[in-house]
Protein backbone atom coordinates (compact mmCIF):
# COMPACT_ATOMS: atom_id res chain seq x y z
CA UNK A 1 0.00 0.00 0.00
CA UNK A 2 1.07 3.56 -0.70
CA UNK A 3 -0.28 6.60 1.08
CA UNK A 4 0.54 10.26 1.24
CA UNK A 5 -0.98 12.34 4.03
CA UNK A 6 -0.97 16.06 3.29
CA UNK A 7 2.62 16.02 2.08
CA UNK A 8 4.18 19.34 1.28
CA UNK A 9 7.59 20.19 -0.12
CA UNK A 10 9.23 23.56 -0.62
CA UNK A 11 12.26 23.86 -2.86
CA UNK A 12 14.03 27.15 -3.42
CA UNK A 13 11.24 29.17 -1.78
CA UNK A 14 8.56 27.66 -3.99
CA UNK A 15 5.97 25.14 -2.83
CA UNK A 16 6.33 22.36 -5.40
CA UNK A 17 4.09 19.87 -3.61
CA UNK A 18 1.22 21.36 -1.64
CA UNK A 19 -0.88 19.29 0.76
CA UNK A 20 -1.14 16.21 -1.47
CA UNK A 21 -3.09 13.23 -0.10
CA UNK A 22 -3.91 10.01 -1.88
CA UNK A 23 -3.92 6.31 -1.21
CA UNK A 24 -3.17 3.32 -3.44
CA UNK A 25 -4.61 -0.01 -2.30
CA UNK A 26 -3.06 -3.40 -3.10
CA UNK A 27 -4.34 -4.85 -6.36
CA UNK A 28 -4.78 -1.46 -8.01
CA UNK A 29 -2.88 0.67 -10.48
CA UNK A 30 -2.92 4.36 -9.69
CA UNK A 31 -2.13 6.80 -12.46
CA UNK A 32 -0.46 9.98 -11.23
CA UNK A 33 -1.12 12.63 -13.83
CA UNK A 34 -0.08 16.19 -14.30
CA UNK A 35 1.70 18.51 -16.70
CA UNK A 36 5.49 18.76 -16.54
CA UNK A 37 6.57 20.54 -13.39
CA UNK A 38 3.35 19.76 -11.51
CA UNK A 39 5.23 18.08 -8.64
CA UNK A 40 4.84 14.40 -9.60
CA UNK A 41 8.52 13.54 -9.47
CA UNK A 42 9.04 15.36 -6.17
CA UNK A 43 6.13 13.43 -4.67
CA UNK A 44 7.58 10.11 -5.84
CA UNK A 45 10.99 11.08 -4.41
CA UNK A 46 9.39 11.77 -1.05
CA UNK A 47 7.65 8.39 -1.16
CA UNK A 48 10.95 6.62 -1.81
CA UNK A 49 12.88 8.39 0.94
CA UNK A 50 15.09 10.39 -1.42
CA UNK A 51 13.65 13.70 -0.35
CA UNK A 52 12.24 14.66 3.04
CA UNK A 53 8.76 16.24 3.14
CA UNK A 54 8.48 19.64 4.83
CA UNK A 55 5.03 18.64 6.07
CA UNK A 56 2.79 15.60 6.11
CA UNK A 57 3.74 11.95 5.83
CA UNK A 58 4.66 9.65 2.97
CA UNK A 59 3.94 6.01 3.73
CA UNK A 60 4.82 2.84 1.86
CA UNK A 61 3.60 -0.51 3.21
CA UNK A 62 2.35 1.23 6.32
CA UNK A 63 5.54 2.99 7.31
CA UNK A 64 8.27 5.29 6.13
CA UNK A 65 10.24 3.97 3.15
CA UNK A 66 13.52 4.72 4.94
CA UNK A 67 12.55 2.33 7.75
CA UNK A 68 12.32 -0.65 5.38
CA UNK A 69 15.32 -2.88 6.14
CA UNK A 70 15.87 -4.00 2.56
CA UNK A 71 13.60 -1.72 0.51
CA UNK A 72 14.50 -3.20 -2.89
CA UNK A 73 12.86 -6.47 -1.83
CA UNK A 74 9.54 -4.82 -0.99
CA UNK A 75 9.29 -1.82 -3.33
CA UNK A 76 10.37 -1.66 -6.98
CA UNK A 77 11.40 1.85 -7.96
CA UNK A 78 12.03 3.43 -11.36
CA UNK A 79 12.48 7.16 -11.01
CA UNK A 80 14.56 7.98 -14.07
CA UNK A 81 15.56 5.46 -16.71
CA UNK A 82 18.49 7.69 -17.69
CA UNK A 83 19.96 7.50 -14.21
CA UNK A 84 22.28 4.59 -14.92
CA UNK A 85 26.06 4.70 -15.24
CA UNK A 86 26.75 5.13 -18.97
CA UNK A 87 29.87 3.00 -18.85
CA UNK A 88 28.25 -0.02 -17.19
CA UNK A 89 26.77 -2.90 -19.16
CA UNK A 90 23.01 -3.37 -18.82
CA UNK A 91 23.32 -6.79 -17.28
CA UNK A 92 25.97 -5.59 -14.85
CA UNK A 93 23.72 -2.72 -13.71
CA UNK A 94 21.16 -5.33 -12.64
CA UNK A 95 23.84 -7.52 -11.08
CA UNK A 96 25.11 -4.66 -8.88
CA UNK A 97 21.63 -4.03 -7.49
CA UNK A 98 20.97 -7.76 -7.10
CA UNK A 99 24.09 -7.95 -4.96
CA UNK A 100 22.92 -5.07 -2.74
CA UNK A 101 19.48 -6.65 -2.26
CA UNK A 102 20.77 -10.18 -1.85
CA UNK A 103 18.85 -11.43 -4.87
CA UNK A 104 20.09 -14.55 -6.64
CA UNK A 105 21.83 -13.39 -9.85
CA UNK A 106 20.10 -16.26 -11.69
CA UNK A 107 16.97 -14.12 -11.60
CA UNK A 108 18.56 -11.57 -13.93
CA UNK A 109 18.29 -13.68 -17.10
CA UNK A 110 14.58 -14.26 -16.59
CA UNK A 111 14.00 -10.55 -16.09
CA UNK A 112 16.00 -9.59 -19.17
CA UNK A 113 13.81 -11.99 -21.18
CA UNK A 114 10.70 -10.58 -19.59
CA UNK A 115 11.50 -6.99 -20.55
CA UNK A 116 12.71 -7.99 -24.00
CA UNK A 117 16.42 -7.19 -23.75
CA UNK A 118 18.25 -9.97 -25.55
CA UNK A 119 21.73 -11.24 -24.78
CA UNK A 120 23.50 -8.77 -27.07
CA UNK A 121 21.53 -5.79 -25.73
CA UNK A 122 22.20 -6.85 -22.13
CA UNK A 123 25.93 -7.00 -22.90
CA UNK A 124 26.04 -3.48 -24.28
CA UNK A 125 27.02 -0.46 -22.22
CA UNK A 126 24.08 1.67 -21.17
CA UNK A 127 25.58 4.59 -23.14
CA UNK A 128 24.49 2.78 -26.33
CA UNK A 129 20.92 2.23 -25.14
CA UNK A 130 17.96 4.04 -26.66
CA UNK A 131 15.50 5.63 -24.26
CA UNK A 132 13.14 2.69 -24.82
CA UNK A 133 15.90 0.20 -23.91
CA UNK A 134 16.79 2.20 -20.80
CA UNK A 135 13.13 2.15 -19.85
CA UNK A 136 13.04 -1.65 -20.24
CA UNK A 137 16.20 -2.01 -18.19
CA UNK A 138 14.62 0.25 -15.56
CA UNK A 139 11.49 -1.93 -15.39
CA UNK A 140 13.65 -5.04 -15.03
CA UNK A 141 15.52 -3.23 -12.25
CA UNK A 142 12.27 -2.35 -10.48
CA UNK A 143 11.12 -6.00 -10.62
CA UNK A 144 14.49 -7.38 -9.51
CA UNK A 145 13.66 -7.79 -5.83
CA UNK A 146 10.23 -9.37 -6.50
CA UNK A 147 8.49 -6.40 -4.85
CA UNK A 148 4.93 -5.97 -3.62
CA UNK A 149 4.83 -2.30 -4.60
CA UNK A 150 5.95 -0.55 -7.79
CA UNK A 151 6.66 3.19 -7.97
CA UNK A 152 7.38 4.24 -11.56
CA UNK A 153 8.04 7.76 -12.83
CA UNK A 154 7.04 8.17 -16.49
CA UNK A 155 7.65 4.48 -17.30
CA UNK A 156 6.01 4.74 -20.73
CA UNK A 157 8.36 7.50 -21.85
CA UNK A 158 10.21 6.34 -24.96
CA UNK A 159 8.31 3.07 -25.36
CA UNK A 160 6.88 2.24 -28.78
CA UNK A 161 3.23 1.07 -29.08
CA UNK A 162 4.11 -2.65 -28.69
CA UNK A 163 6.22 -1.68 -25.68
CA UNK A 164 3.31 0.22 -24.19
CA UNK A 165 1.06 -2.75 -24.69
CA UNK A 166 3.61 -5.08 -23.14
CA UNK A 167 3.93 -2.81 -20.11
CA UNK A 168 0.17 -2.59 -19.73
CA UNK A 169 -0.06 -6.38 -19.56
CA UNK A 170 2.87 -6.62 -17.20
CA UNK A 171 1.47 -4.08 -14.73
CA UNK A 172 -2.06 -5.50 -14.94
CA UNK A 173 -0.68 -8.94 -14.16
CA UNK A 174 1.32 -7.50 -11.27
CA UNK A 175 -1.75 -5.78 -9.81
CA UNK A 176 -3.94 -8.87 -10.34
CA UNK A 177 -1.54 -10.82 -8.17
CA UNK A 178 -2.09 -8.31 -5.38
CA UNK A 179 0.63 -5.80 -6.18
CA UNK A 180 0.29 -2.06 -5.68
CA UNK A 181 1.30 0.21 -8.57
CA UNK A 182 1.79 3.97 -8.67
CA UNK A 183 2.91 5.36 -11.99
CA UNK A 184 3.20 8.91 -13.19
CA UNK A 185 2.74 10.39 -16.61
CA UNK A 186 2.26 13.76 -18.22
CA UNK A 187 0.24 12.14 -21.03
CA UNK A 188 -3.38 11.27 -20.35
CA UNK A 189 -3.67 8.59 -23.02
CA UNK A 190 -0.75 6.61 -21.68
CA UNK A 191 -2.44 6.29 -18.35
CA UNK A 192 -6.14 6.05 -19.08
CA UNK A 193 -5.84 2.56 -20.58
CA UNK A 194 -3.66 1.42 -17.69
CA UNK A 195 -4.84 2.84 -14.43
CA UNK A 196 -7.79 1.86 -12.24
CA UNK A 197 -7.64 5.11 -10.34
CA UNK A 198 -6.24 8.50 -11.18
CA UNK A 199 -4.83 11.43 -9.23
CA UNK A 200 -4.32 14.61 -11.19
CA UNK A 201 -2.08 17.32 -9.82
CA UNK A 202 -1.23 20.76 -11.06
CA UNK A 203 1.09 23.32 -9.48
CA UNK A 204 1.65 20.90 -6.61
CA UNK A 205 -2.02 20.51 -5.68
CA UNK A 206 -4.47 17.67 -6.30
CA UNK A 207 -7.10 18.90 -8.76
CA UNK A 208 -9.02 15.65 -9.22
CA UNK A 209 -8.93 12.08 -8.06
CA UNK A 210 -11.13 9.04 -8.33
CA UNK A 211 -11.65 5.87 -10.32
CA UNK A 212 -11.03 6.05 -14.00
CA UNK A 213 -14.70 5.47 -14.74
CA UNK A 214 -15.80 8.26 -12.41
CA UNK A 215 -13.42 10.69 -14.01
CA UNK A 216 -13.84 9.59 -17.61
CA UNK A 217 -17.60 9.29 -17.88
CA UNK A 218 -20.84 10.77 -16.59
CA UNK A 219 -19.85 14.22 -17.68
CA UNK A 220 -22.64 14.71 -20.22
CA UNK A 221 -22.80 15.06 -23.97
CA UNK A 222 -20.76 17.21 -26.29
CA UNK A 223 -22.72 18.70 -29.18
CA UNK A 224 -21.85 21.09 -31.99
CA UNK A 225 -23.75 22.73 -34.79
CA UNK A 226 -22.96 25.24 -37.52
CA UNK A 227 -25.65 27.50 -36.13
CA UNK A 228 -24.68 27.70 -32.46
CA UNK A 229 -27.28 30.31 -31.37
CA UNK A 230 -30.05 28.13 -32.81
CA UNK A 231 -28.61 25.09 -31.02
CA UNK A 232 -28.51 26.99 -27.73
CA UNK A 233 -32.15 28.05 -28.19
CA UNK A 234 -33.26 24.48 -28.99
CA UNK A 235 -31.45 23.03 -25.96
CA UNK A 236 -32.79 25.72 -23.65
CA UNK A 237 -36.31 25.14 -24.99
CA UNK A 238 -35.96 21.44 -24.04
CA UNK A 239 -34.99 22.50 -20.47
CA UNK A 240 -31.47 21.03 -20.72
CA UNK A 241 -28.51 22.31 -18.66
CA UNK A 242 -25.66 23.38 -20.90
CA UNK A 243 -22.34 25.13 -20.81
CA UNK A 244 -20.10 26.24 -23.65
CA UNK A 245 -17.18 23.92 -24.36
CA UNK A 246 -13.62 25.19 -24.79
CA UNK A 247 -13.38 23.33 -28.07
CA UNK A 248 -16.56 24.85 -29.51
CA UNK A 249 -20.20 23.79 -29.14
CA UNK A 250 -21.71 22.86 -25.79
CA UNK A 251 -21.47 20.25 -23.06
CA UNK A 252 -24.99 19.23 -22.00
CA UNK A 253 -26.00 17.37 -18.82
CA UNK A 254 -28.10 14.79 -20.69
CA UNK A 255 -27.88 11.64 -22.77
CA UNK A 256 -27.01 12.04 -26.49
CA UNK A 257 -30.53 10.81 -27.40
CA UNK A 258 -32.17 13.65 -25.47
CA UNK A 259 -29.84 16.19 -27.01
CA UNK A 260 -30.56 14.82 -30.50
CA UNK A 261 -34.30 14.96 -29.85
CA UNK A 262 -34.05 18.58 -28.67
CA UNK A 263 -32.08 19.48 -31.81
CA UNK A 264 -34.67 17.77 -33.99
CA UNK A 265 -37.48 19.65 -32.24
CA UNK A 266 -35.61 22.93 -32.84
CA UNK A 267 -34.79 22.02 -36.44
CA UNK A 268 -31.02 22.44 -35.90
CA UNK A 269 -28.51 20.52 -38.03
CA UNK A 270 -25.80 18.94 -35.81
CA UNK A 271 -22.28 18.33 -37.01
CA UNK A 272 -21.10 16.56 -33.84
CA UNK A 273 -22.82 14.59 -31.10
CA UNK A 274 -21.23 12.27 -28.56
CA UNK A 275 -20.24 11.66 -24.95
CA UNK A 276 -18.12 14.41 -23.46
CA UNK A 277 -14.67 13.42 -22.20
CA UNK A 278 -14.60 15.24 -18.88
CA UNK A 279 -11.12 14.13 -17.92
CA UNK A 280 -9.68 15.07 -21.25
CA UNK A 281 -11.26 18.50 -20.97
CA UNK A 282 -9.84 18.97 -17.50
CA UNK A 283 -6.45 17.75 -18.57
CA UNK A 284 -6.54 19.81 -21.73
CA UNK A 285 -7.14 22.90 -19.63
CA UNK A 286 -4.17 22.09 -17.40
CA UNK A 287 -1.76 21.50 -20.25
CA UNK A 288 -3.09 24.49 -22.18
CA UNK A 289 -2.39 26.64 -19.16
CA UNK A 290 1.14 25.27 -19.07
CA UNK A 291 1.69 26.11 -22.72
CA UNK A 292 0.35 29.65 -22.28
CA UNK B 1 2.01 -13.71 -19.45
CA UNK B 2 4.00 -16.93 -19.22
CA UNK B 3 7.24 -14.98 -19.49
CA UNK B 4 6.51 -12.97 -16.39
CA UNK B 5 5.54 -16.07 -14.45
CA UNK B 6 8.88 -17.66 -15.27
CA UNK B 7 10.83 -14.60 -14.25
CA UNK B 8 8.89 -13.97 -11.11
CA UNK B 9 9.22 -17.58 -10.01
CA UNK B 10 12.98 -17.51 -10.45
CA UNK B 11 14.96 -18.16 -7.30
CA UNK B 12 15.30 -15.50 -4.66
CA UNK B 13 17.46 -15.82 -1.62
CA UNK B 14 15.98 -15.66 1.83
CA UNK B 15 16.92 -12.33 3.32
CA UNK B 16 13.89 -10.35 2.27
CA UNK B 17 13.68 -8.44 5.50
CA UNK B 18 17.29 -8.25 6.58
CA UNK B 19 19.36 -5.17 6.00
CA UNK B 20 22.26 -5.60 3.56
CA UNK B 21 25.38 -5.90 5.73
CA UNK B 22 28.31 -3.50 5.50
CA UNK B 23 30.64 -6.16 4.11
CA UNK B 24 28.18 -6.84 1.30
CA UNK B 25 27.84 -3.12 0.58
CA UNK B 26 31.63 -2.71 0.61
CA UNK B 27 31.86 -5.61 -1.86
CA UNK B 28 29.36 -3.81 -4.09
CA UNK B 29 31.44 -0.63 -3.94
CA UNK B 30 34.60 -2.54 -4.92
CA UNK B 31 32.68 -4.04 -7.81
CA UNK B 32 31.50 -0.60 -8.92
CA UNK B 33 35.13 0.59 -9.06
CA UNK B 34 36.00 -1.89 -11.81
CA UNK B 35 32.76 -2.71 -13.63
CA UNK B 36 32.53 0.49 -15.67
CA UNK B 37 34.68 1.22 -18.68
CA UNK B 38 36.46 4.15 -16.99
CA UNK B 39 36.94 2.28 -13.72
CA UNK B 40 38.40 -0.75 -15.44
CA UNK B 41 40.94 1.25 -17.44
CA UNK B 42 42.02 3.37 -14.47
CA UNK B 43 42.79 0.22 -12.46
CA UNK B 44 44.62 -1.34 -15.39
CA UNK B 45 46.48 1.94 -15.94
CA UNK B 46 47.65 2.06 -12.31
CA UNK B 47 48.89 -1.53 -12.60
CA UNK B 48 50.70 -0.83 -15.87
CA UNK B 49 52.35 2.29 -14.46
CA UNK B 50 53.47 0.42 -11.33
CA UNK B 51 55.24 -2.18 -13.46
CA UNK B 52 56.74 0.49 -15.74
CA UNK B 53 58.00 2.63 -12.84
CA UNK B 54 59.45 -0.40 -11.05
CA UNK B 55 61.36 -1.51 -14.15
CA UNK B 56 62.58 2.01 -14.92
CA UNK B 57 63.83 2.48 -11.36
CA UNK B 58 65.79 -0.78 -11.59
CA UNK B 59 67.41 0.25 -14.84
CA UNK B 60 68.09 3.96 -14.60
CA UNK B 61 69.14 6.21 -11.74
CA UNK B 62 71.79 5.72 -9.16
CA UNK B 63 73.02 2.17 -8.54
CA UNK B 64 72.53 2.41 -4.77
CA UNK B 65 68.78 2.96 -5.33
CA UNK B 66 68.39 -0.37 -7.13
CA UNK B 67 67.21 -2.02 -3.93
CA UNK B 68 63.83 -3.45 -2.98
CA UNK B 69 63.18 -0.23 -1.07
CA UNK B 70 64.10 2.03 -3.98
CA UNK B 71 62.07 0.03 -6.45
CA UNK B 72 59.08 -0.16 -4.09
CA UNK B 73 59.06 3.64 -3.73
CA UNK B 74 58.94 3.89 -7.53
CA UNK B 75 56.19 1.27 -7.86
CA UNK B 76 54.05 2.94 -5.20
CA UNK B 77 54.24 6.36 -6.78
CA UNK B 78 51.63 5.85 -9.57
CA UNK B 79 49.19 4.46 -6.99
CA UNK B 80 49.84 7.45 -4.72
CA UNK B 81 49.12 9.82 -7.63
CA UNK B 82 46.06 8.05 -9.06
CA UNK B 83 44.26 6.46 -6.10
CA UNK B 84 42.91 9.87 -5.01
CA UNK B 85 41.20 10.13 -8.41
CA UNK B 86 39.69 6.68 -7.93
CA UNK B 87 38.49 7.79 -4.48
CA UNK B 88 36.98 10.98 -5.90
CA UNK B 89 35.13 9.13 -8.66
CA UNK B 90 33.86 6.53 -6.21
CA UNK B 91 31.63 9.23 -4.74
CA UNK B 92 31.30 11.93 -7.40
CA UNK B 93 30.40 9.60 -10.29
CA UNK B 94 27.24 8.60 -8.40
CA UNK B 95 26.23 12.24 -8.66
CA UNK B 96 27.38 12.88 -12.23
CA UNK B 97 25.78 9.64 -13.49
CA UNK B 98 22.78 10.16 -11.17
CA UNK B 99 23.02 6.62 -9.87
CA UNK B 100 22.34 8.08 -6.40
CA UNK B 101 18.68 7.60 -7.35
CA UNK B 102 19.30 3.85 -7.36
CA UNK B 103 21.90 3.60 -4.61
CA UNK B 104 19.96 5.60 -2.04
CA UNK B 105 16.64 4.01 -2.97
CA UNK B 106 18.18 0.61 -2.20
CA UNK B 107 20.13 1.81 0.85
CA UNK B 108 18.28 4.79 2.35
CA UNK B 109 20.78 5.17 5.21
CA UNK B 110 23.22 7.28 3.24
CA UNK B 111 25.93 7.24 5.89
CA UNK B 112 26.04 3.45 5.49
CA UNK B 113 26.77 3.92 1.81
CA UNK B 114 29.62 6.30 2.66
CA UNK B 115 31.04 3.86 5.24
CA UNK B 116 30.85 1.09 2.61
CA UNK B 117 32.73 3.32 0.15
CA UNK B 118 35.35 4.08 2.83
CA UNK B 119 35.83 0.37 3.52
CA UNK B 120 36.12 -0.38 -0.18
CA UNK B 121 38.64 2.47 -0.58
CA UNK B 122 40.81 1.11 2.25
CA UNK B 123 40.58 -2.39 0.76
CA UNK B 124 41.63 -1.15 -2.67
CA UNK B 125 44.53 0.88 -1.21
CA UNK B 126 45.74 -2.22 0.68
CA UNK B 127 45.47 -4.32 -2.47
CA UNK B 128 47.45 -1.71 -4.42
CA UNK B 129 50.13 -1.77 -1.73
CA UNK B 130 50.55 -5.53 -1.86
CA UNK B 131 50.54 -5.52 -5.66
CA UNK B 132 53.24 -2.80 -5.64
CA UNK B 133 55.26 -4.83 -3.12
CA UNK B 134 54.91 -7.95 -5.27
CA UNK B 135 55.98 -6.10 -8.41
CA UNK B 136 58.94 -4.51 -6.59
CA UNK B 137 60.07 -7.88 -5.20
CA UNK B 138 59.83 -9.51 -8.61
CA UNK B 139 61.72 -6.71 -10.35
CA UNK B 140 64.37 -6.73 -7.62
CA UNK B 141 64.79 -10.49 -7.91
CA UNK B 142 65.12 -10.36 -11.68
CA UNK B 143 67.53 -7.42 -11.76
CA UNK B 144 69.44 -8.76 -8.69
CA UNK B 145 71.78 -5.79 -8.50
CA UNK B 146 74.07 -7.52 -6.01
CA UNK B 147 74.64 -4.46 -3.88
CA UNK B 148 74.70 -4.75 -0.08
CA UNK B 149 71.29 -4.32 1.59
CA UNK B 150 69.32 -5.08 -1.57
CA UNK B 151 66.59 -6.85 0.39
CA UNK B 152 66.77 -4.95 3.66
CA UNK B 153 63.56 -3.05 4.25
CA UNK B 154 62.08 -2.27 7.65
CA UNK B 155 58.61 -3.62 8.38
CA UNK B 156 57.76 -0.24 9.85
CA UNK B 157 58.53 1.55 6.58
CA UNK B 158 56.35 -1.01 4.81
CA UNK B 159 53.54 -0.18 7.23
CA UNK B 160 54.11 3.54 6.68
CA UNK B 161 53.91 3.00 2.92
CA UNK B 162 50.57 1.30 3.41
CA UNK B 163 49.43 4.30 5.49
CA UNK B 164 50.46 6.60 2.65
CA UNK B 165 48.34 4.79 0.05
CA UNK B 166 45.32 4.49 2.32
CA UNK B 167 45.60 8.19 3.21
CA UNK B 168 45.86 9.22 -0.45
CA UNK B 169 42.84 7.16 -1.42
CA UNK B 170 40.67 8.32 1.47
CA UNK B 171 41.67 11.96 0.90
CA UNK B 172 40.29 11.56 -2.63
CA UNK B 173 37.09 10.13 -1.20
CA UNK B 174 36.90 13.16 1.09
CA UNK B 175 37.29 15.65 -1.78
CA UNK B 176 34.70 13.77 -3.83
CA UNK B 177 32.23 13.76 -0.92
CA UNK B 178 32.78 17.41 -0.10
CA UNK B 179 32.34 18.65 -3.69
CA UNK B 180 30.04 15.91 -5.10
CA UNK B 181 31.39 16.70 -8.53
CA UNK B 182 34.28 15.02 -10.35
CA UNK B 183 36.08 17.83 -12.15
CA UNK B 184 36.43 20.35 -9.28
CA UNK B 185 37.48 17.59 -6.88
CA UNK B 186 40.17 16.28 -9.26
CA UNK B 187 41.40 19.81 -9.90
CA UNK B 188 41.54 20.47 -6.15
CA UNK B 189 43.54 17.32 -5.50
CA UNK B 190 46.13 18.23 -8.12
CA UNK B 191 46.22 21.97 -7.56
CA UNK B 192 46.68 21.82 -3.78
CA UNK B 193 50.27 20.47 -3.88
CA UNK B 194 51.14 22.97 -6.63
CA UNK B 195 49.61 25.76 -4.59
CA UNK B 196 51.64 24.76 -1.57
CA UNK B 197 54.91 24.72 -3.45
CA UNK B 198 54.09 28.21 -4.73
CA UNK B 199 53.19 29.41 -1.25
CA UNK B 200 56.21 27.73 0.32
CA UNK B 201 58.46 30.03 -1.67
CA UNK B 202 57.18 32.73 0.66
CA UNK B 203 59.51 32.25 3.59
CA UNK B 204 56.93 32.82 6.32
CA UNK B 205 54.71 30.04 4.99
CA UNK B 206 57.44 27.48 4.65
CA UNK B 207 57.00 26.34 8.23
CA UNK B 208 53.26 25.89 7.84
CA UNK B 209 53.74 23.93 4.63
CA UNK B 210 55.72 21.28 6.46
CA UNK B 211 52.61 20.59 8.56
CA UNK B 212 49.88 21.12 5.99
CA UNK B 213 51.34 20.19 2.60
CA UNK B 214 50.95 16.46 2.03
CA UNK B 215 53.67 16.37 -0.57
CA UNK B 216 56.09 17.47 2.19
CA UNK B 217 54.67 15.88 5.33
CA UNK B 218 54.03 12.49 3.69
CA UNK B 219 57.50 12.20 2.12
CA UNK B 220 59.16 10.53 5.15
CA UNK B 221 56.51 7.79 5.20
CA UNK B 222 58.21 5.86 2.41
CA UNK B 223 61.72 6.97 3.32
CA UNK B 224 62.60 6.00 6.90
CA UNK B 225 61.13 5.05 10.28
CA UNK B 226 59.48 8.30 11.32
CA UNK B 227 59.89 10.17 14.59
CA UNK B 228 57.08 11.70 16.63
CA UNK B 229 57.34 15.14 15.02
CA UNK B 230 57.00 13.61 11.58
CA UNK B 231 53.96 11.62 12.68
CA UNK B 232 52.47 14.79 14.15
CA UNK B 233 52.90 16.50 10.77
CA UNK B 234 51.21 13.59 8.96
CA UNK B 235 48.40 13.70 11.52
CA UNK B 236 47.92 17.44 11.09
CA UNK B 237 47.83 17.16 7.31
CA UNK B 238 45.28 14.35 7.52
CA UNK B 239 43.09 16.24 9.98
CA UNK B 240 42.90 19.22 7.65
CA UNK B 241 42.74 17.51 4.24
CA UNK B 242 40.99 14.27 5.14
CA UNK B 243 38.81 14.65 8.22
CA UNK B 244 37.44 18.09 7.39
CA UNK B 245 36.40 17.29 3.77
CA UNK B 246 35.00 13.92 4.82
CA UNK B 247 32.94 15.50 7.60
CA UNK B 248 31.58 18.19 5.30
CA UNK B 249 30.95 15.46 2.71
CA UNK B 250 29.01 13.26 5.12
CA UNK B 251 26.86 16.22 6.08
CA UNK B 252 26.20 17.15 2.44
CA UNK B 253 25.47 13.58 1.36
CA UNK B 254 23.00 13.07 4.19
CA UNK B 255 21.01 16.19 3.54
CA UNK B 256 21.26 16.70 -0.21
CA UNK B 257 18.21 16.42 -2.43
CA UNK B 258 18.88 13.54 -4.77
CA UNK B 259 17.92 14.07 -8.38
Amino acid sequence: MIETQNITKRLGGRTVVDDVSFRVEPGTIMGFLGPNGAGKTTTLRMLTGLSAPDGGRALVLGGSYRELPNPGRRVGVLLDASAQHDGRRGREALAVSAQIMGVDPLRIDGLLDLVGLDRSAAGKRVRQYSLGMRQRLGIAHALLGDPEVLILDEPANGLDPPGMRWMRELLRDFANRGGTVLLSSHLLHEVEALADRLVIIDLGRVVAQGTRDELLSGKGTRVRADDEPALRAALTAANLNLRPSDEGGFVVDAEPTDVGRAALAGGVVLNQLGPSDGLEELFFNLTAKEAA
Amino acid sequence: MSASTIALDAPLSRDRSSRPGLSRLAGVELRKMVDTRAGFWVQLGVLGLMVTFAILSAVIGRAEDHTLHGILVAAVWPAYALLPVVGILLVSSEWSQRTTLITFALVPQRSRVLVAKLSAAVALACTSFFVALGIAALVTAISSPGIPGTWSLSGIVLGQTLVLLVAAMVMGLGYGSMLLSSAPAIVLSFVLPLGWSALASIHALNGAARWLDGSKSFAPLVDHVMNMTEWARVGTTLAVWLLVPLTIGLWRIRRSEVG
